[in-house]
């Protein structure tokens, strides 16, 4: 059963919380980049929207992205992964060929629902 | 030691997304470019602060690498002691040796204040392991107290603006010269937005055979009241008007990596800021004339150190 | 069953050297440490044994004893067998490691020698500095003369290790007064030492970079008090590994230390009760007392951490009238720490003895037989007159 560690609430919505004679002693975390499992993109207020035509690969967002999350496939850009993306804006300020925009996310989701 | 982007954006993060880090922060970035050029096999010590406690809220936690946090003043030392147990048992047999690299994150407050005495102390012994200082120029963990490491004329909740005070009355100390004068055999200082600078600083100093030292800008936007994507923006302009100089010195030669042409005025800097704006009043403008004076006077003295006319 | 013992090697050492060559003997992987006095003779001899290649530990020599709990835990979590020495202030420096140390399940070893805390500064044996860190995890034993300090070296080392406990452990001896006076000890030959604590098998180690481990968290409401009630556990097991330990030990050596030991006490009708090298000096005074016709006995505590509430509440049922002399004072506190572990072990265990609680000997003052005589010849007035008195007192300061 997959658990979001966080609240121990697993997916079925039943509390289960670990007791002590469950969990590594000392708090010890033995799940090396777990936090993977906790996606902060719904903390977004804008959206990076990227353009794949204006987009040169150069990855200067890449570099710049403080979340990790500028999607690489086959060494080249394939977007930006929401799951985790803050919607800083930085990769939209410093794109020097201007390929990813930022609109507001309740207008993305609006956008969304329609095409649905 | 030129860097491309090409081969190091299709390794993976050794910093897992998913992180509680603010949106924009500048902490992550220079974390993702440092392990990045450093690369495996590292072990990664944290002082207590931004970095550390949105990367571990139990049970989850962001590091990929070996990681470890004690508390706010003693990072230095638990590397230390991770470092030294390592040589311990490769000499005793026990391990192997697999070339492992140490690295210490920790913020301003942990390292020009809290820590200073700890980090001296391991320069001193020579461990060898890289400490990186993600200088945020005040304690952003606890809601943007001034530090040491905070500017003249900054407002921060501990040094406001009223009417006794135009926020911070003292100049901020040189920490990355105190570390020079340990005569370790790397020092630089960097900024994210200078990321090949920065990375080639990484390689440099966690190939160096003793203690490293690098203190990074990191701009906070909500310490000193910025929009999030303008944080690299910020890292350029700090280069550009001088309040953030990029320099190394490599075994006691110093060096300076980057002269902004044209030198921008402090006010550029100011404006850029809520944490400045009181500044900007024209009754404040003899706290402007310090504070350019200063920045002035650190310019002149580190073109001297590093020869340059 | 005929014990297969070991011969022991007659020496004559100070308390600090005594620790040191237990020290040399166990050549644990890092040593991080700092001198104070009183254990500044330990750092001495062990950065002697580093020196001349007797041991093949790493010594760290750190800037200050906060610095050198917290490369003691770095050390440690990197997973290899860790040791440190300390006295007075420098316990009170490493105060917020010392429960990183323990919260961190790090079977750190620090061979602790008691002094005073200033102000005013004095650099004499009280037992304010490891009675101060009661509270912060750690495993504690004391310890009654230099051969004892000398076998509480070696065997915290098992009982901090041990995979039921795994908590950071303290032996303490009084300083100057074990610390820097010479006695006759037997020690034992190296390889006994080194057979005895065996090899460490860390149960996290950082350095595993196949198994990449993140320690030190932020742990907040939802996972903090259980790892709290982990702690909490290993010191109940504790219990039992600093008594199976100590049984092991004895079998070795002939010398049986367990968690507390009585001295004439089967028949005793007043008992004293108390910590480290005091013990020593109220056996003389109990023989004097058993001279005069009283029936004195002592209780000596030699694990502190965890307190043996049953063993001391069954030690002392039914006594006419009970001492505990406390080398700490805990001001504003209706009676001092010992004392406190007493009555609740008494209490929790349906006895109420009639009690009352010395505090003395603080800043090194001397206690001597005399005093002690006087101690018991009150309780015999006590249980005469049936009236306790004040229960707080203060022993040989002057009014």
């Amino acid at each position: 059963m997959k658990r979001d560690p966080a609240n121990n609430i697993s997916v079925t919505g039943v509390p289960s919380p670990k007791s002590w004679r469950e969990i590594p002693i000392g708090g010890v975390i033995t799940d090396a980049g777990n936090s993977e499992e906790y996606h902060t993109g719904g903390w977004r207020s804008f959206r990076p929207i990227w353009d794949w035509q204006k987009c040169v690969n150069c990855k200067v967002c890449w570099i710049y992205c403080p979340d990790g999350s500028i999607r690489i496939r086959d060494g080249a850009v394939a977007g930006i992964d929401l799951d985790y993306c803050k919607g800083c804006g930085i990769c939209s300020k410093e794109c020097p060929h201007d390929a990813i925009k930022m609109i507001e996310e309740s207008a993305a989701e609006a956008e969304a629902k329609v095409k649905q | 030691m030129v860097l491309n982007l090409e081969p190091i954006s299709v390794e993976r993060d050794l910093l897992a997304p998913g992180h509680r880090l603010c949106a924009g922060c500048a902490e992550t970035i220079v974390v993702r470019q440092i392990l990045h050029a450093v690369g495996e096999p590292v072990i990664v010590a944290s002082s207590t602060g931004c970095l550390e406690v949105a990367t571990s809220p139990y049970p989850y936690t962001s590091w990929r690498v070996p990681w470890i946090h004690s508390a706010f003043e003693n990072a230095a030392s638990t590397i230390s002691g991770v470092e030294t147990m390592y040589r311990a048992l490769v000499k005793r047999g026990k391990i192997e040796d697999k070339g492992l690299k140490f690295v210490v994150f920790a913020g301003d407050g942990a390292t020009y204040d809290i820590g200073l005495q700890f980090i001296s102390g391991a320069m001193e012994r020579g461990h060898r392991f890289l400490y990186v200082c993600l200088n945020n120029e005040a304690y952003m963990n606890t809601g943007i107290q001034r530090s040491s490491a905070t500017p003249f004329g900054a407002w921060t909740t501990t040094s406001p603006v009223g009417k006794e005070t135009p926020g911070k009355t003292q100049h901020r100390k040189d920490i990355t010269a105190i570390f020079a004068a340990h005569n370790i055999p790397f020092v630089a200082q960097a900024a994210p937005h200078a990321w090949r600078d920065l990375m080639s600083k990484a390689k440099k100093a966690i190939a160096a055979d003793g203690p490293s030292f690098i203190n990074v800008i990191v701009p906070c936007q909500r310490g000193w009241r910025y929009a999030p994507g303008d944080t690299i923006e910020l890292s350029r302009l700090a280069v550009d008007t001088c309040v953030w100089s990029l320099y190394e010195v490599v075994d006691g030669e110093w060096r300076l990596n980057y002269y902004p042409n044209p030198k921008k005025p402090v006010t550029d800097w100011l404006k850029s800021q809520g944490r400045f704006q009181h500044l900007l009043k024209p009754e404040n403008k003899h706290v402007v004339d310090i504070l350019q004076a200063e920045v002035d006077r650190q310019w002149t003295k580190l073109l001297e150190r590093c020869k340059v006319s | 069953m005929t014990l297969q013992k070991v011969k022991g090697i007659p020496v004559a050492l100070e308390g600090d050297r005594a620790v040191a060559e237990a020290m040399r003997q166990m050549n644990p992987d890092v040593v991080a440490a700092y001198p104070i006095t009183p254990q500044t003779e330990i750092v001495m001899r062990f950065s002697d044994f580093v020196a001349s290649g007797e041991v093949e530990t790493e010594f760290i020599p750190v800037e200050s004893e906060h610095a050198s709990m917290s490369a003691c835990i770095g050390a440690s979590a990197a997973g290899g067998r860790v040791q440190t020495a300390s006295s007075g202030a420098g316990i009170a420096l490493m105060w917020e490691v010392l429960w990183v140390a323990s919260g961190s399940r790090l079977p750190i070893v620090m061979h602790v020698v008691n002094r005073s805390l200033s102000a005013p500064l004095n650099i004499h044996c009280d037992h304010s500095d490891s009675i101060g860190m009661r509270d912060a995890g750690w495993v504690q034993l004391y310890d009654e003369d230099v051969q004892e300090a000398y076998d509480n070296a070696i065997q915290v080392v098992r009982i901090a290790e041990h995979p039921d406990v795994l908590l950071p452990t303290i032996h303490a001896l009084d300083g100057f007064i074990l610390g820097h006076s010479v006695e006759r000890l037997e020690k034992l030959p190296d390889e006994a030492v080194t057979e005895f604590i065996g090899t460490y098998t860390p149960a996290y180690p950082l350095l595993d970079v196949e198994h990449p481990l993140s320690y030190g968290p932020m742990d907040l409401q939802d996972y903090f008090f259980e790892h709290k009630r982990q702690q909490a556990e290993a010191m109940v097991h504790a219990l039992d590994v600093v008594a199976q330990v100590a049984e092991e030990y004895g079998d070795l050596t002939g010398r049986y230390h367990s968690l507390i030991e009585g001295y004439r006490l089967d028949d005793a009708d007043f008992v004293t009760v108390m910590l480290g090298s005091t013990v020593g000096t109220a056996k003389c005074a109990v023989d004097l007392m058993r001279e005069q016709g009283v029936k004195a006995g002592l209780l000596k505590i030699r694990c502190f951490r965890p307190f043996p509430a049953a063993a001391v509440a069954e030690a002392l049922a039914d006594r006419k009238a009970i001492a505990v002399l406390d080398r700490s004072l805990s001001f504003g506190a209706q009676i001092n720490p010992l004392c406190l572990e007493v009555i609740g072990a008494l209490y929790s265990h349906g006895f109420a003895p009639k009690l009352i609680n010395y505090v003395y000997g603080l800043g090194g003052r001397d206690t001597v037989p005399a005093q002690i005589c006087e101690i018991y010849q009150e309780l015999v007035r006590i249980d005469r007159e049936g009236v306790t008195g004040s229960v707080l007192r203060y022993l040989a300061v002057r009014d």
